[in-house]
């Protein structure tokens, strides 16, 4: 492994940094836009470092993990689904932004071990800011979705216990320090997420729900066969031993390992070509599922690449660079132009998240073949952030929608905006975030996944593949900019039609999650720093 | 206590039951059962205070020639828990599914004839706990037949139902055929070691030059093995066996006595093992080769099945499948990884709690839907949501889904099959979960996403409803805290 790798993934950042209460000058400072990670060398929230660690008696982050499960089986045995739900999202959310301010603190690790051997673990603690910016979008999120949708009369129970569930294993994942764990609690979201759709899907529910979960099953299985394979190599599953052990794998051994890896976390973040699954789940799937899916769970795969895969068999990857290559440009490219086919709202939302994912994954691409290119673990973390908050609120909206007009055939729409203006304004904020409009997160992740395909590039020895790749993922921004103004325009201008002349706008109980996604879209986007600073520099 | 007691109370627990059902004129045979699963789990209880002679040497039945034949060490401790605790379950079951079982006797709708149900297995269990101490073959073989003949009856049960009668009569031909190749490979590994002791083995066997004469009588060994376990290609009366029976005797079938072929393919196999064995390394193949097509065989052959009991008796091949798996990456007790006793002895302990718990439903399933096909489980969800969701429990648990107890089984062993580098037995065993993965969730699918063709609620009995909250509980705390079923092993 090269030495530069090992200090992209510092576990506990630089110790230099003095307590922020020990003067106001360290807190961050506003030094304008820019997208670069070095331009700022403040930290925030640094209580761990330089100060004695403190161990306090609980431990915090098995309450964000515990919390949602709670709640469910509150839910299971009688307590009101909507309110438990909407309360235990808010407490996690309050948590979470709390340990923004201490989150180097070792009040946060809790460990136990439940097998002697092999040692494993059920361990939490953020690792480093990659999984406090996951933990973050996991219970931003969280909280939208349980506030965003309708439950069915009669399936209340099923529906909020499930979103719950989701959460539970999303932050569960994000948050485990011990690979057993980590790959579990995400298995246990998906459970849930399968039952959704099957029962509360819209259109085809059945047939999507059985492919969902005939393809997340086996690509799980793929993964897991990856995961277990280095396990036994390194000896361990405590993720950070395991990194330090990693550098022993011989060559073909982590040949083997990348490839399982990509196919594994591949399919789970529907890297094409085994994507199929996803946009008709997503279309089919109730309003907090997709939005839990498409914006939080789905970016374990990515996570897992940048946590595990990069770290752990750089070489490895580093053979399977020009097949990843070429499928994350299928994601853009091919799977851009089918958005642009599509005819029912949620069709497409669901096909431009798959799309979406293939720039996270060429941020990943430039991690690969450069090493210790800075910009690239920055630049797809934000994109992951961006992306989920920004895919979250578009499925949102588009249930709002579809419960207003009763109809998300975009042929057969038209003049919304007259009737409901707040859902046409806030639906086009979502839109040009998603297309990338600069002030919204998802451009400062956008510019900075293509400036890190870049990084070390010397013009004298001709464009590379990656950045090949990047010039021809550019053209991606085109047909975002295409498929989503043409779905505003046929939804929210022109005459009404029947459906939307009389479609009720949002009530002030709908503006809420709206508001959290946007102004955390907002902050991301205004000021980057919020979520680079808390990333290893 | 010594620890021979354990089995002579069951026996006797059996005898005064089979003695007190014929002079007891109750029509309701509910009391048998119940009083063969309380005198069980007190047997139970008993476990923890038995010793064998090796904790008190100078009392005199440490000295008695006994122990030649008899060995309580902590595996056989677990095995015995595991065959009591799997008896007194199944007992349980059987008093909850008198309904089925009265509907074909000599006078229907009596219970007249169907006492003898309740204290067979417990004279089944005695044999497994016996198989638990092997030391000896010819013992082993004695403790074998004893389980084999209970369950030629057990099977057969209940006699005008023409499946039963099917399944009885394939159990005998192909169970009398196994019991011919277990004393034919005894003999021949007899014949070329002079010793039918376990102990002795390691030490008959160290640097022995021919070595095809022994591994003639290890292979028909496993073959005879391989038939209590349900292995390739010795599994061929599994599927029609599992769906004729009577439920509470398949899943004793599918739990126990498995089980106690494994305790014994243990014990068997240990000396063989061992390093400076000349036999290991094609013992290991011919386990490897066993594992990779039970594997394929059971998971492949499960994805059409519409009938449920059919679904588990493939699924119960695919398991062994697994486990022989786990043999076949053979790695000692001294070790950092888990050794490949651990591994089968905790897969088949979550394998029993999770089999248990689905035949429960299935029994109930039966009673009230008159079936066993796995449409009679559509629409589960809607009808019985608790109970729906504890069959997805213990159906993800059965796939293998993390955070349940089954994972860990699956688990355990993917990383023995990475640990000795059986890469090809690994992916076999990826294929074999994914199919797994496909036809467990086959039937959640139909649960909670097919409506109901019966909108009737299933009300449980007592007995079941506690059962099946227990072991579902229990799927979910062992896949999260694995440690006391890995306690009781040492």
């Amino acid at each position: 492994m090269a030495p530069a790798q090992v200090t992209l993934f510092t576990i506990n950042p630089p110790t230099h940094i003095p307590h922020p209460t020990a003067s106001a000058e360290h807190f961050p400072t506003f030094t304008g836009f820019c997208p670069f990670p070095h331009a700022s060398s403040s930290l925030y929230s640094p209580c761990g470092n330089g100060f004695p660690r403190r161990r306090t008696l609980f431990p915090m982050l098995i309450l964000l993990v515990a919390l949602p499960i709670l709640a469910f089986l509150a839910i299971l045995f009688g307590a009101p689904a909507r309110l438990t739900a909407i309360g235990a999202a808010t407490i996690n959310l309050i948590l979470g932004l709390g340990s923004v301010f201490c989150w180097q603190s070792d009040a946060w690790d809790f460990s136990l071990q439940v097998l002697e051997k092999p040692a494993i673990h059920l361990a939490f603690g953020y690792m480093d800011g990659m999984s406090l910016v996951m933990v973050l979008l996991s219970v931003i999120v969280t909280l939208a979705a349980v506030l965003s949708g309708k439950a069915p009369t009669g399936s209340e129970k099923l529906y909020y216990g499930s979103s719950l569930l989701i959460a539970a294993g999303a932050i569960g994942a994000f948050a485990s320090t011990d690979l057993f764990f980590f790959y579990a609690f995400h298995e246990m979201a998906l459970i849930p997420t399968f039952l959704m759709i099957g029962m509360l899907g819209r259109g085809d529910r059945r047939g999507t729900a059985w492919k969902i979960t005939i393809y997340l099953g086996l690509g799980s299985l793929v993964l897991l066969a990856g995961l277990v394979w280095l396990a036994s190599l390194t000896g361990t599953f405590d993720l950070t031993e395991m990194k330090a052990a990693a550098g022993a794998i011989d060559p073909a051994a982590q040949k083997g390992i990348a490839a399982l890896l990509i196919i594994g976390f591949g399919t789970l973040v529907s890297l094409f070509p085994f994507h199929s699954w996803a946009a008709p789940a997503y279309a089919s799937a109730p309003a907090p599922t997709s939005m839990l899916h498409a914006g939080v769970l789905k970016k374990f795969g990515l996570y897992g690449m940048l946590r595990i895969a990069v770290p752990m068999v750089p070489e490895g990857l580093q053979v399977w660079l020009t097949p990843l290559l070429v499928l994350l440009l299928g994601n853009i490219l091919w799977v851009g132009l089918v958005t642009i086919s599509q005819k029912r709202l949620d069709a497409l939302l669901g096909n431009s998240s798959v799309m979406h994912m293939g720039y996270i994954f060429l941020a990943i691409a430039a991690l690969i073949a450069v090493p210790e290119n800075k910009l690239a673990l920055p630049a797809a973390v934000v994109l992951m952030f961006a992306h989920g908050v920004s895919i979250a609120l578009l499925f949102g909206l588009a249930d709002r929608i579809e419960r207003s007009t009763g109809s998300l055939d975009l042929s057969d729409m038209g003049g919304l905006a007259k009737s409901a203006p707040g859902m046409a304004f806030l639906f086009g904020i979502a839109a040009m975030a998603s297309i990338g409009l600069p002030g919204l997160a998802n451009f400062s992740g956008e510019v900075l996944v293509f400036l890190s395909a870049f990084e070390n590039y010397v013009p004298a020895d001709g464009l590379g593949r990656v950045q090949i790749a990047c010039i021809l993922a550019i053209w991606g921004v085109v047909i975002s900019a295409v498929y989503m103004l043409r779905a505003y325009r046929n939804i929210f201008q022109g005459p009404a039609v029947k459906s939307t002349e009389k479609a009720a706008d949002l009530t002030l109980a709908d503006h809420i999650p709206a508001v959290l996604l946007i102004l955390a879209l907002l902050a991301v986007g205004i000021y980057p720093n919020l979520i680079l600073n808390l990333l290893p520099q | 206590m010594p620890a021979y007691y354990l089995e002579a109370l069951t026996v006797t627990l059996g005898f005064i039951i089979l003695l007190a059902e014929a002079f007891v004129p109750a029509k309701n045979k509910s009391w048998a059962g119940l009083a063969g699963a309380i005198g069980l789990t007190a047997i139970l209880v008993l476990t923890f205070f038995s010793i064998g002679p090796a904790a008190k040497p100078d009392a005199e039945w440490a000295k008695w020639p006994l122990w030649n034949f008899y060995q309580f060490d902590s595996l056989a401790r677990f095995y015995k828990i595991f065959a009591l605790l799997t008896t007194a379950l199944v007992l349980l079951m059987a008093v909850d599914y008198r309904k089925i079982l009265s509907r074909f006797t000599e006078t229907p709708d009596s219970e007249e004839g169907t006492g003898e149900f309740y204290s067979l297995p417990i004279f089944a269990c005695a044999g497994m706990m016996w198989m638990a101490s092997a030391k000896d073959l010819a013992g082993a073989f004695v403790a074998l037949e004893l389980v084999t003949i209970t369950f030629y009856i057990l099977v057969a049960f209940m006699r005008r139902n023409v499946g039963s009668l099917e399944a009885g009569v394939k159990y005998l031909i192909l169970g009398a055929l196994s019991t011919g190749f277990l004393v034919y490979g005894i003999a021949w590994i007899y014949g070329s070691t002079g010793t039918m002791s376990l102990a002795a083995l390691p030490a008959a066997i160290a640097g022995m030059e021919n070595t095809v004469p022994l591994l003639f009588g290890i292979a028909l060994v496993l073959v005879a093995l391989g038939f209590k376990v349900g292995a390739f290609p010795m599994q061929m009366w599994i599927p029609d066996v599992y769906q004729g029976a009577p439920t509470p005797t398949t899943a004793f079938l599918s739990v126990g006595s498995k089980a106690a072929g494994f305790i014994l393919l243990i014990r068997f196999l240990e000396p063989f093992l061992g390093e400076g064995s000349p036999v290991r390394a094609q013992v290991l193949t011919i386990l490897l080769i066993l594992a990779g097509a039970t594997l394929l065989y059971g998971n492949l052959a499960a994805i059409p099945q519409t009938n449920f009991k059919r679904l588990l008796a493939y699924s119960s091949i695919a398991h062994a499948g697994f486990l022989i798996l786990a043999l076949a990456a053979w790695q000692p007790v001294t070790g950092n990884n888990v050794s490949s006793i651990e591994a089968v002895s905790f897969y088949l302990a979550t394998y029993l709690i999770m089999t248990l718990g689905v035949f429960f439903i299935l029994a109930q399933i039966r009673i009230h839907r008159d079936g066993e096909a796995i449409r009679d489980f559509n629409g589960l969800g809607k009808t019985n949501p608790l109970l729906a969701l504890a069959m997805t429990v213990l159906l993800a648990a059965l796939a293998g889904v993390p955070l349940t107890a089954g994972f860990i089984g699956k688990f355990f062993v993917f990383s023995l099959a990475a640990t000795a580098h059986l890469w090809i037995g690994l992916g076999i065993a990826v294929v074999a979960a994914a199919a797994g993965f496909y036809y467990y969730f086959k039937t959640v699918r139909a649960i909670w996403w097919i409506d109901p063709r019966d909108e009737a609620t299933i009300t449980l009995p007592c007995i079941s409803k506690v059962a099946i909250g227990t072991l579902t509980v229990l799927t979910l705390v062992f896949g999260i805290y694995p440690y006391p079923i890995l306690e009781l092993l040492k």
